[in-house]
Formats: C-alpha cells, sequence, structure tokens
C-alpha cells in the first residue's frame, strides 16, 4: 500500500507521546501539567485517527484491511504485518477510545508521579491497539505480554494498600500462561514454516498437535480473560489498581482472552475447539453462576464489579465456543459492550472513592440525595450491566443466548440464570449505595459529578444507548469476518456428522 | 632457511599487539616512581586508558586485519574463522567497556592500581587465545592466561578479607577445574593419539556404527566438566555467588560478561568441532546441565539480598537458557546461542554499570533494599535498571525476549518439547525475582538517595545498553545475521 501506514501510525504515535513526555523537564507542577496537556492531545489525537479506520472500513469484506507489511527479522521468515479485520477493528476503537478518557479520569486524583503515570498509559497504549492489529504472531506476543509492564507499575506505583501483591499475582499469573503461548506459537511457526496470522488462518494443523497447541493457548487466554478457576488475580488486580488501571483492565485487558480464542482458537484449531467445546462450557457456565453468587456477597464496590466481570466474559467464552454467527458475533459484541460498561462502572466507583476515599458498600447509602446527577448516570450503566433491552449489555447476551440456545438448551438455560443473578447484586449495590437516608456524616458535604467527570461519562453513555438501540452498524463491521470464521468451524465439523448420524 | 619456518603472524596480529602493548603498559605502569596519591591516580588513570586503546585497537586489528585473513596459523594451533571473529569482537568491546566503568569504583575503594587494566588486558588476551584456539594444548594456555589473570583482580582489593577470600576460592576450584580440563584432555589424547582440533574431528567422527571407546567419553566428560565450570554451569556453578559477592564490583561485571562469553565460545567450539562425532553423547550431558543451571538460577535467587548474588544465580539461570541452544546440537542452534550471549551481555553489563552507580556518601552499597525508591531519587537509573531487569526476565519487547525467543524456536524445532516447557516456566519463576527489583525501585518507599556524580561514562554505559536493550526490536537484523553466518563457519570448519 502506497497510503499512510495508518495502523502503525495509530499504534506509535502514543509511544512518540511518552517519549515526549519523558523528556520533559522543570519544576514538578509544570511537569505534571504539560504531562497531562501531552498526554491528554496524544490520545484524543491518536482517537480521531482510529476513527478514519472505521469510516474507510469495507463491511462488506472478511479479509484484513489496511495490511501493512515489511521486513523484520528475515533471516527467521518473521515480518512485520498489521491489518484489521471485522473481528478486530472495533477492539481498536474501544483502546482509543478508554485511554483519553482514563487520562481525563485521572486528571486530578492522580497527583503524584505524574509524568511517570501519563508515560505508562500511553506505552500501554500502543501495547493495546499493537495487539489488535498485530498480523503477525510474534509480533502480537511482543504486544500482547508487553502490556505487562505498564500495568504492572500502574497497579504497583498508583494502587492501594496491598498493591504489590496484587501486581506480582497479576504478572506472574498471566506471564505464566502467556509463556505456554509463546511455545505454541512457536511450534505453528515450525510446523507451518510461517507466522504471518492470515496465511495461518487457512492452514490445516495436523488434529493430534491442535490438541496440545489448544490448551497452550487456552492457558494463557483463560487466564487473561479470566475463566473460572484461574480468574483468582482479577479481584485483587481491580482492588488495588488505581481508577483508570481498573478501567483499561476490565475494558480492554479482559477481552485480550475473548479475541485471542476468536483470532488464534477457533480459526486455527477448530478440531481441538470443537472437542474442548464441553470444558469451555462447563467452566463457563460455573463461572457465570459461581462469581455471580460471590459477587451477590461482596462488601467492596470494585470487587463485586470485578467478580461481575468474570461472569460476564463467562457469556462471552460460551457465545465463542457455540460457533455460531449469532454466538460469535453476540461474543464480540459482549466484549465491546463490557468493555464501555465495566470502565465506566470503575469510573463511578472512582468518583465516590476521590471524595470518601472508601471502596466499602456500607460507607455509603442514600448518595442520591447528595448526588443526584451521580445517582442517574450509576443507574444508567448499572442498567446497561443488567442487560436491560435498550442498553449496550442487552444485545450481547441475548446474541450470545440465542447462539448457544441452538446448540445446547441446557447450557443456554445455565447461562441465562447469570442475568438473572446479574440483576440481583447489581440492584442490591445500587440499593446500598444509592438509596436509604442520607444518615452518614461524611457523606452530606459529597459534591455531585464535575464538568469534567461528566465530559468522562458522557461518550460512554452515548454509546452504551447507541449499542443497545441501533446495534447495526456495528454487528455489519464484524459480520463478514464472523461469517467466515463460521463456514470454517462447519467445515471442521462436518466429518463428525456422519459418525453422529451413524450412531443414532 | 626456507621461509615457510616463519609463522604467519598475520592471522594472530590482534593477540601479538595485545601480548606487546599489555608488558608496554606494565613497563609504563612503574616507572613513576611511588609517591604521592596524586601520581599514583593519575598513573592509574593513564594506563586505564591506554588499556582502553589496546582493546579498541585490537578490535580494529580482528575487524581489519585478521578478519582478511582468516586460515590457520602456527601449525594448526591457531585458528581464525567468522565464528572466532564474532566472539573477538563481542569480547573485546564487552573488556573495553568493563574498563571503562571500573574506573571510578577504584578509586573510590583506594584500589587504583596500574595493575588492573593490566590484567585486564592480558585475560582478554588469554580469552583471544581460547575463541581461536584450534588444540587441546593451546585451549589449555589460552584458559591460564585467562583465568590466572581473573584469580589475580578477583582478589584485588587485597586489604579486604572477602575479595581475598573470592581470589582464593576461585583459584582453587579454577585450579581443580583446570586440572580435571586437563586429565579429560590426556585421556582423549590417550585415545585419539593427537591434541589438534582437526584430527580429533576425523577421530571422533570414526567408522560408523562403530563403537565409541569408554575411555574417550570419560574425557570428554571431564573436558565438559572443566569448562561447564568456566561457564558457572550447574552442577559446577557453586564457586559463582561467593566470587560474585566477594569480588569488587567492576571485577564482577567483568566476570559476569566477558569471561562468560569466552568460555561459552570455547565450548561450543569443543562439543561442535572436535567431538561433533560425539554429538549423541554430550548432548545428554548438556540437556541435564541446562535443565539444571535453569532451574536453580530461577530458584535460587529469590532469596538474596545482596544484588551482586542475585546477578550471580542469574548468570547461572542465563548461561543454562543459552546451553539449550547446544543441547540441540544444531546450527541454528549454535547461532541462537550467539545472539542470547551478546543480548546477555549488554543486559549484564547495564546492570553492573547500575550496580557500579549505587553509592552512598561514597561508600557502595549492594543491598538489594538499598534500591528502595529509587525512581524518585533518580529516575533515569531506576528506568534503565528497570529495562534490564525486565528484559532479564524475558519480558516482550525488550532485548531479553528475543534472546529467549530464539533459543525456544530452536528446541521446539529440534522437538525437545520438554526442555522447552521447562526453560519457559523456570523463566516465569525467574521473572518473580526481576520484578522484585522493579518493585523495590518503584514500590517501595524511598530511602536515602544514592550520590549524585558517579562519573559520566558510568551514565553513559547505563544509558547506552538500556537503550540498545529496550529498541533492540526495531533492528534485530544485523545481530542475526552476523550471528547466523559465524555459526555456519564454525560448522563449514
Amino acid at each position: 500500500m502506497d497510503s499512510l501506514p495508518i495502523l502503525s501510525v495509530i499504534t506509535f504515535l502514543p509511544l512518540v507521546g511518552a517519549i515526549f513526555i519523558f523528556t520533559i523537564r522543570g519544576d514538578e507542577a509544570v511537569v505534571a501539567r504539560n504531562a497531562r496537556n501531552v498526554a491528554i492531545l496524544t490520545s484524543l489525537f491518536t482517537f480521531a485517527l482510529s476513527l478514519t479506520i472505521w469510516v474507510n472500513f469495507d463491511t462488506g469484506s472478511a479479509d484484513f484491511q489496511f495490511v501493512e507489511e515489511s521486513a523484520w527479522m528475515p533471516a527467521y521468515g518473521i515480518g512485520y504485518k498489521m491489518g484489521v479485520d471485522g473481528i478486530s477493528m472495533l477492539f481498536v476503537l474501544l483502546s482509543t477510545l478508554l485511554i483519553p478518557i482514563c487520562i481525563l479520569a485521572s486528571w486530578e486524583s492522580v497527583t503524584s508521579r505524574v509524568k511517570e503515570y501519563m508515560v505508562a498509559f500511553l506505552v500501554m497504549e500502543t501495547m493495546l491497539v499493537g495487539t489488535f492489529c498485530a498480523l503477525d504472531l510474534v509480533l502480537f506476543y511482543l504486544f500482547f505480554e508487553g502490556v505487562l509492564i505498564p500495568m504492572f507499575l500502574i497497579i504497583g506505583v498508583w494502587g492501594g494498600p496491598r498493591r504489590v501483591y496484587s501486581a506480582f499475582k497479576f504478572f506472574l499469573y498471566t506471564l505464566t500462561g502467556s509463556v505456554l503461548m509463546l511455545l505454541a506459537l512457536i511450534a505453528i511457526f515450525i510446523e507451518a514454516g510461517t507466522t504471518s496470522i492470515p496465511d495461518l488462518l487457512s492452514y490445516p494443523l495436523p488434529v493430534g498437535m491442535q490438541t496440545w497447541l489448544w490448551l497452550a493457548f487456552f492457558a494463557a487466554f483463560a487466564v487473561k480473560l479470566p475463566m473460572w478457576p484461574v480468574h483468582t488475580w482479577l479481584p485483587d488486580a481491580h482492588v488495588e489498581a488505581p481508577t483508570a488501571g481498573s478501567v483499561i483492565l476490565a475494558g480492554v485487558l479482559l477481552k485480550y482472552g475473548g479475541y485471542g480464542f476468536v483470532r488464534f482458537s477457533l480459526p486455527m484449531m477448530p478440531e481441538a475447539s470443537i472437542m474442548f467445546t464441553p470444558l469451555v462450557f462447563g467452566l463457563s457456565v460455573i463461572a457465570v453462576v459461581y462469581t455471580s453468587l460471590v459477587a451477590l456477597a461482596q462488601e467492596d464496590m470494585k470487587k463485586l464489579i470485578a467478580y461481575s466481570s468474570v461472569a460476564h466474559m463467562g457469556f462471552v467464552t460460551v457465545g465463542a465456543f457455540s460457533m455460531t454467527t449469532q454466538g460469535l458475533e453476540g461474543a464480540i459484541f459482549q466484549m465491546l459492550s463490557h468493555g464501555v460498561v465495566s470502565a465506566a462502572l470503575f469510573l463511578i466507583v472512582g468518583v465516590v472513592y476521590d471524595r470518601v476515599h472508601s471502596r466499602d458498600i456500607e460507607t455509603y447509602g442514600g448518595l442520591v440525595h447528595a448526588m443526584p446527577k451521580y445517582a442517574l448516570v450509576f443507574m444508567l450503566f448499572m442498567l446497561a450491566s443488567v442487560g436491560l433491552p435498550g442498553t449496550a449489555g442487552f444485545v450481547g447476551e441475548f446474541l450470545v443466548l440465542v447462539g448457544v440456545f441452538q446448540v445446547n438448551a441446557w447450557v443456554a438455560a445455565l447461562t441465562a440464570t447469570g442475568t438473572i443473578l446479574g440483576a440481583a447484586y447489581m440492584l442490591y449495590l445500587y440499593r446500598r449505595v444509592i438509596f436509604g437516608a442520607l444518615t452518614k456524616e461524611k457523606l452530606k458535604a459529597v459534591l455531585d459529578l464535575r464538568p469534567r467527570e461528566i465530559a468522562v461519562f458522557a461518550p460512554l453513555l452515548f454509546l452504551v444507548f447507541w449499542m443497545g438501540l441501533y446495534p447495526q452498524p456495528f454487528l455489519n463491521v464484524m459480520h463478514a469476518s464472523v461469517d467466515q470464521l463460521v463456514e470454517r468451524l462447519d467445515l471442521a465439523r462436518a466429518p463428525i456428522k456422519p459418525a453422529t448420524l451413524v450412531a443414532n | 632457511m626456507p621461509l615457510a619456518e616463519v609463522p604467519n603472524l598475520v592471522p594472530a596480529l590482534p593477540e601479538v599487539f595485545m601480548a606487546l602493548a599489555a608488558m608496554a603498559l606494565l613497563l609504563a605502569g612503574v616507572v613513576p616512581r611511588d609517591g604521592d596519591a596524586a601520581t599514583a591516580t593519575f598513573t592509574s588513570r593513564t594506563v586505564g586508558r591506554l588499556g582502553v586503546l589496546t582493546l579498541i585497537v585490537a578490535m580494529l586489528l580482528v575487524v581489519g586485519v585478521a578478519a582478511q585473513a582468516p586460515g590457520i596459523a602456527f601449525g594448526g594451533l591457531f585458528v581464525v574463522d567468522g565464528y572466532a571473529l564474532f566472539f573477538k569482537v563481542v569480547i573485546l568491546l564487552a573488556s573495553a567497556l568493563c574498563l571503562i566503568i571500573s574506573q571510578g569504583y577504584l578509586e573510590a575503594a583506594r584500589i587504583n592500581r596500574f595493575e588492573y587494566p593490566v590484567l585486564v588486558v592480558l585475560a582478554t588476551l588469554g580469552m583471544m587465545m581460547m575463541i581461536s584456539a584450534n588444540d587441546l594444548i593451546s585451549l589449555y594456555i589460552g584458559l591460564e592466561l585467562q583465568s590466572l589473570a581473573l584469580y589475580v583482580i578477583a582478589a584485588f582489593h587485597r586489604d579486604d578479607a572477602r575479595s581475598a577470600e573470592a581470589g582464593l576460592k576461585y583459584f582453587v576450584l579454577g585450579a581443580l577445574a583446570s586440572g580435571l580440563l586437563l586429565y579429560g584432555a590426556s585421556l582423549v589424547y590417550g585415545f585419539a593419539g593427537s591434541t589438534g582440533f582437526d584430527t580429533l574431528t576425523e577421530v571422533m567422527r570414526g567408522e560408523p556404527g562403530a563403537p565409541v571407546p569408554s575411555g574417550v567419553i570419560v574425557g570428554l566428560v571431564f573436558v565438559i566438566a572443566g569448562l561447564a565450570f568456566k561457564v558457572s554451569a550447574v552442577p559446577f556453578h557453586m564457586w559463582t555467588p561467593d566470587v560474585y559477592e566477594g569480588a569488587p564490583t567492576p571485577v564482577t561485571a567483568f566476570f559476569a560478561v566477558a569471561p562468560k562469553l569466552a568460555a561459552m565460545g570455547l565450548l561450543l567450539r569443543v562439543m561442535v568441532e572436535p567431538f561433533g562425532g560425539l554429538t549423541d553423547q554430550w548432548q545428554q550431558v548438556i540437556t541435564f546441565v541446562a535443565i539444571a543451571s535453569m532451574v536453580l538460577g530461577a530458584f535460587a535467587a529469590i532469596g538474596q539480598t545482596n544484588i551482586k548474588r542475585l546477578m550471580a544465580y542469574s548468570s547461572i539461570g542465563h548461561v543454562g537458557y543459552a546451553l539449550i541452544g547446544l543441547a540441540v546440537g544444531s546450527r541454528e542452534g549454535i547461532a541462537s546461542i550467539l545472539v542470547y550471549m551478546v543480548i546477555y551481555a549488554v543486559m549484564t553489563l547495564g546492570t553492573f554499570a547500575c550496580i557500579l552507580s549505587m553509592r552512598r556518601r561514597g561508600q557502595m552499597t549492594v543491598a538489594i533494599s538499598d534500591l528502595a525508591g529509587l525512581s524518585k531519587t533518580d529516575p533515569v537509573l531506576a528506568l534503565a535498571l528497570a529495562v534490564f531487569m525486565f528484559s532479564l526476565a524475558g519480558v516482550p519487547p525488550l532485548a531479553g525476549f528475543f534472546g529467549k525467543f530464539y533459543i525456544f524456536v530452536v528446541a521446539v524445532d529440534a522437538q525437545a518439547y520438554v526442555l522447552a516447557v521447562i526453560a519457559a516456566l523456570a523463566s516465569a519463576v525467574g521473572a518473580f525475582y526481576y520484578l522484585r527489583i522493579v518493585k523495590i525501585m518503584y514500590f517501595d518507599p524511598p530511602a536515602d538517595g544514592f550520590d549524585a556524580n558517579t562519573g559520566t561514562d558510568l551514565r553513559l554505559v547505563i544509558i547506552g545498553a538500556a537503550l540498545l536493550t529496550a529498541f533492540f526490536f526495531l533492528v534485530p537484523g544485523p545481530l542475526l545475521t552476523s550471528a547466523a553466518s559465524a555459526a555456519a563457519a564454525l560448522f563449514a570448519g
């Protein structure tokens, strides 16, 4: 392509901003102000650029678009290759949208080491966008793992009291899963002789090998997603991370797992994926039911939302492994809506945390009297999280359930209990925090949402309703790519069908 | 008198130059009469700079002269090939950088004697000989020249009990290892009838299907044991933590980089060239050594409180990863080791340069806890050290990841899955202790800051190494290509 390498620009522009911030010298207050300004400008500009991808995206094509390719390690036949298709494109936008929101949300709440904080977030943006754009296994791994460094520092430096424990747990859990995936990536490279993802999508890996590869990938993605029983790092990480760290963690990092399943496990190892579907269904159903119940019992707001994330991610895996068009689109849509809604919920917790410095639910109560605007915003996002029709959460969950119902009615029924339990714990949370009498002295003086905070929530609210009321633009983007994936999966399943007929 | 009897000195010109220069430096050092401290400082600085110059000139000679005249010299004792040239350039660079970062420490510790640079040059000369050895005898001479110089500089801080202990310990164990190596070499000679690598290569290849004499196997194992000691691979690693801890820090930096490169270069050549026919035999030994080193390096470092000891275990672990490339025995394996060792050298040199900057009110400190809150007191140093730590842990996109990646590629390619999985898990365990250092620098409340001015040289080395480590991913090509051609040269010879 002779035009501008748009994906590389979007990926590395934040890094340039980070290097620029790093060179700022001078008085601490001046440095902090300049760092904030550079960070917000860089990330907003990146977001604006990323919108052009959507504008120019050809929804009719299932192929990778905006593809860039150049030599990187020719001795190994490993190239630098970027591109997006319907599955990855919206995740790029999700990442570029959430980073400026994070920076804006930490405008006043982060006061120590502002320069380093902004550098960490911009470096993270590069890693996030790169992960979704990479079309080479090694490049993908580079970004996929590289994100650990800024996140480790964000949790560890700006986090809560048990931040060190949480940062280590987060890092080592995900690293252990990922190194196994690295070996699997290498095994694919050796077997297929290429690391180019588009080529590998149509490469038939031997079925015997797929089993092992699938398990290695599963180790990485199940930890990232996270799936029960390897989800325990998530509540710890969320509770201790600063608000913006939680937003990125829930908003984008958790999507790595689901994206990985849809991008790698399903298309590259279809036979193994079909074989392991019962395992995934089983773990997902446990995740949905169990973590919803756990969420019900939480006394810490962030922990509650963290467990609800695990439950929502259970929908994603169920949808993805239903291997139907509706299920897959639902899974991707659910990831996007969860990216927006859970990010917003963590920001909502952050708002009161900045004012009262407590995450305990029992500290609050009756906030509706002191903060009516806040109560409204909270309610809208709470309902979106519950999956009320008309909000983003509904579309994803509904499509997933439609998809999985065609495959296994029991799994669909059990997963559906998650929506009921979700309503229970979210409404319970809302009641305890917002309603009731305003009796606590500390809360009487709290201020309602400030304009900056409204500016943070406005785009997210807009998206929640847009995605809920008119999801077609989003589904259009993914449709062609998902169809292609489903076709490939059907092909892999085809030889099994006669066998079942005989058995019947 | 026929002209042929005059040996062709051109391939060995860098070595000849270094030997002469080392002697000249020694002479220059004794010329100023003993007197005030100012003269001594001046002498040591001058000799130190000249030592750096010697190493750089030697490197230019390697690139400019020796590279133009590859071949075998001194009746088959000495070989110059692409492989030797690769290692020589890297070792000379590493030694020169080690000398540069040493000066400040030596002056602060008041051991800035002019013998130090001379000994470093002599040790480096020994390494050059090792790399170019084409005979068990020249191998031994090179190894001993290197080792003797190293024994002395390990004990260079002679008024310090731990430094003296380190020197003695290194000497006793090193002598034992040399003895093992010699014993093995004599056994091999007894069975093969030659010490020359070229003849040994022929003999070891042997007749297809013919059994290998057990005496050769025993000899081979002894040789491996002797060389494993020099690269500090498990189970011959015991000296490493103590010597690393006791020796003066710049000496430790030197130990961790240059001799390790040389010994690795030597080990690879000996395994691939003369004993190439016995690959099936040594492969098992190397596989065990690699696994044991990785696992021990990962677990034993966790409890360390002294950063030099931690780096000792870290270096043991890294040798384990590198040896995977040898354990698979392919040319690609050797190339991946070369890449790994170069990246390792850069990271380690940078880390030690950071350790050398840990100076508080003129006193050196080596406790990891002294790094607390470094990110606030000296952000640049903290960032550089964090880059090195993440890189040593193998986290992408830093250079250390690529080193591990290429090693994993050859391991999976050779279907050594168990080895690859153990390596991957060991690297996850190892990440813990590297992260602990980052944690102490970034998450802990600041302790007293370090002295700000520790020399521009040191800063430049730190920043240079950090940039190389951080941005290796941009241009990995040149290193990969040169390592591949160096490995090809080894297999061609």
